[in-house]
């Protein structure tokens, strides 16, 4: 390789008006944002959820989470195109910043598996002040029990573990509805992983 | 599902540490443990999908794509460079995004407290997709330093944010530009955490000629390389 990869920086405290411009009430067109979904998209619409603490058990209100998943089917969508045509454009992103509980939202549908013998998931990029680097972690889904048991990424986890990517599924009277808090540190710290 | 080669590794001896005491936030909130690794489809996965419609013909223009009643204040640069990968491969189409403070270094955020004024005309914010050979281009105000409550008069060197994806999910990269010859650079906790020989990568280039505007802009490069396929077949 003749090259090497340009180092990463943190993202800062003032990404909003650049990543995340219309969730935080910029004048300025956001590409992507929390809602994966239109209603049209074939699947199950769920909102995923949560919060992301620090070290202190805090929520953390200037973090980014971006997120990738399969649609229904388990197919990752291809184009542009494809998503306008489909209502479903699997990435999105949110910030922490504008709940004053500190929590991200997505609005989305429940994933189908990838691959045989893969468990439906989201895969997360974390991202926030006090981070150099961004992470990558996963979102799973408890009512896919039989699913997670033969994942090949949870079952190479220990145990204890694999409990800190495990969604949980709550009904609400808006809909379905998954929570899914990321710990930085400490004895829930997530699982993140080096891909 | 079609995979392509397995995408490089990202390069840990170019990158910051999660926990760097020089810069006091990472310490409660970088991950302790070690990253599990994971050599599963993911790392192949393909970017968000997007496209030139996406882009609005003043995104690459700072200048201009927030004026209200005038030009914003400041020294006008041209902000240029390719995304390439490790082996020199353009990533063509890309999407690079951009946000800065303006010339008296402050920043269109509520959280900022900075007392130093705003620009009616400045946003701070811009995209555009790089064009076939992997080349980016914005025209922007040269960003002005300022004070961080991370240690005693500390003030951040002069830069701008730059996110990207390339062609995969796992290719992502947010990192900052920088301006050679800054004097705040080796006082800077954030540029110092990428660890020597790996931190000049990012530090731009003055280029008068090739890049700037005679006459009317300053003239600025700089280069971005991203994680790509490998070329030759990983050890299994």
């Amino acid at each position: 390789m003749a090259l090497t990869q340009t180092p990463s920086q943190t993202v800062g405290p003032y990404f909003a008006y650049g990543l995340t411009s219309e969730q935080y009430g910029y004048d300025f067109k956001s590409l992507f944002g929390p809602v994966l979904a239109e209603p049209q998209a074939t699947g199950e619409h769920i909102r995923l959820s949560g919060r992301v603490f620090d070290g202190d058990a805090v929520p953390i209100p200037d973090a980014m989470l971006e997120i990738r998943q399969a649609d229904a089917q388990g197919r990752f969508v291809a184009s542009r195109a494809e998503a306008l045509a489909s209502g479903f454009r699997g990435f999105g992103r949110c910030g922490t910043g504008t709940q004053a509980s500190r929590h991200y939202w997505f609005d989305t549908i429940k994933p189908g598996a990838a691959a045989a013998g893969e468990a439906p998931c989201i895969d997360v990029i974390v991202t926030m002040r006090g981070m150099l680097l961004h992470a990558f972690t996963r979102v799973y889904f408890d009512d896919e029990g039989e699913a997670n048991a033969h994942d090949p990424v949870l079952a190479a986890l220990p145990a204890a573990r694999r409990a800190t990517l495990i969604a949980r599924r709550e009904a609400q009277p808006g809909g379905v509805a998954y929570r899914f808090d990321v710990h930085m540190q400490g004895p829930k710290e997530t699982v993140f992983f080096d891909l | 599902m079609p995979e392509a080669t397995p995408l490089a590794p990202r390069d840990w001896a170019s990158q910051p540490p999660y926990l760097y005491p020089g810069y006091k936030s990472t310490a409660k909130r970088g991950p302790t443990r070690p990253l599990v690794p994971l050599k599963s489809a993911l790392a192949q996965r393909n970017a968000p999908v997007y496209g030139h419609e996406d882009i609005g013909p003043l995104d690459h223009d700072l200048t201009r794509n927030a004026a209200r009643n005038g030009a914003p204040l400041g020294e006008r640069i041209v902000v240029t460079g390719r995304v390439v990968d490790e082996d020199g491969r353009p990533a063509a189409h890309t999407l690079v995004e951009i946000w800065q403070a303006n010339a008296a270094g402050r920043y269109v955020h509520k959280a900022d407290q900075h007392n130093a004024p705003l620009d009616p005309n400045f946003l701070g914010a811009g995209r555009c997709l790089t064009d076939k050979d992997g080349r980016y281009r914005f025209l922007s105000i040269k960003p002005g330093a300022y004070p961080w409550q991370n240690h005693p008069n500390g003030w951040r060197p002069n830069h701008i944010h730059f996110s990207l994806f390339g062609q995969h999910f796992a290719s992502r990269l947010v990192t900052q530009m920088y301006f050679s010859g800054d004097p705040l650079l080796p006082l800077d906790p954030v540029y110092l955490s990428a660890p020597e020989g790996a931190r000049e990568r990012l530090l731009s280039r003055l280029n008068l000629d090739a890049v700037g505007e005679a006459g009317f802009a300053l003239g600025f490069e700089f280069d971005i390389v991203l994680r790509g396929p490998h070329q030759t077949p990983t050890e299994s």
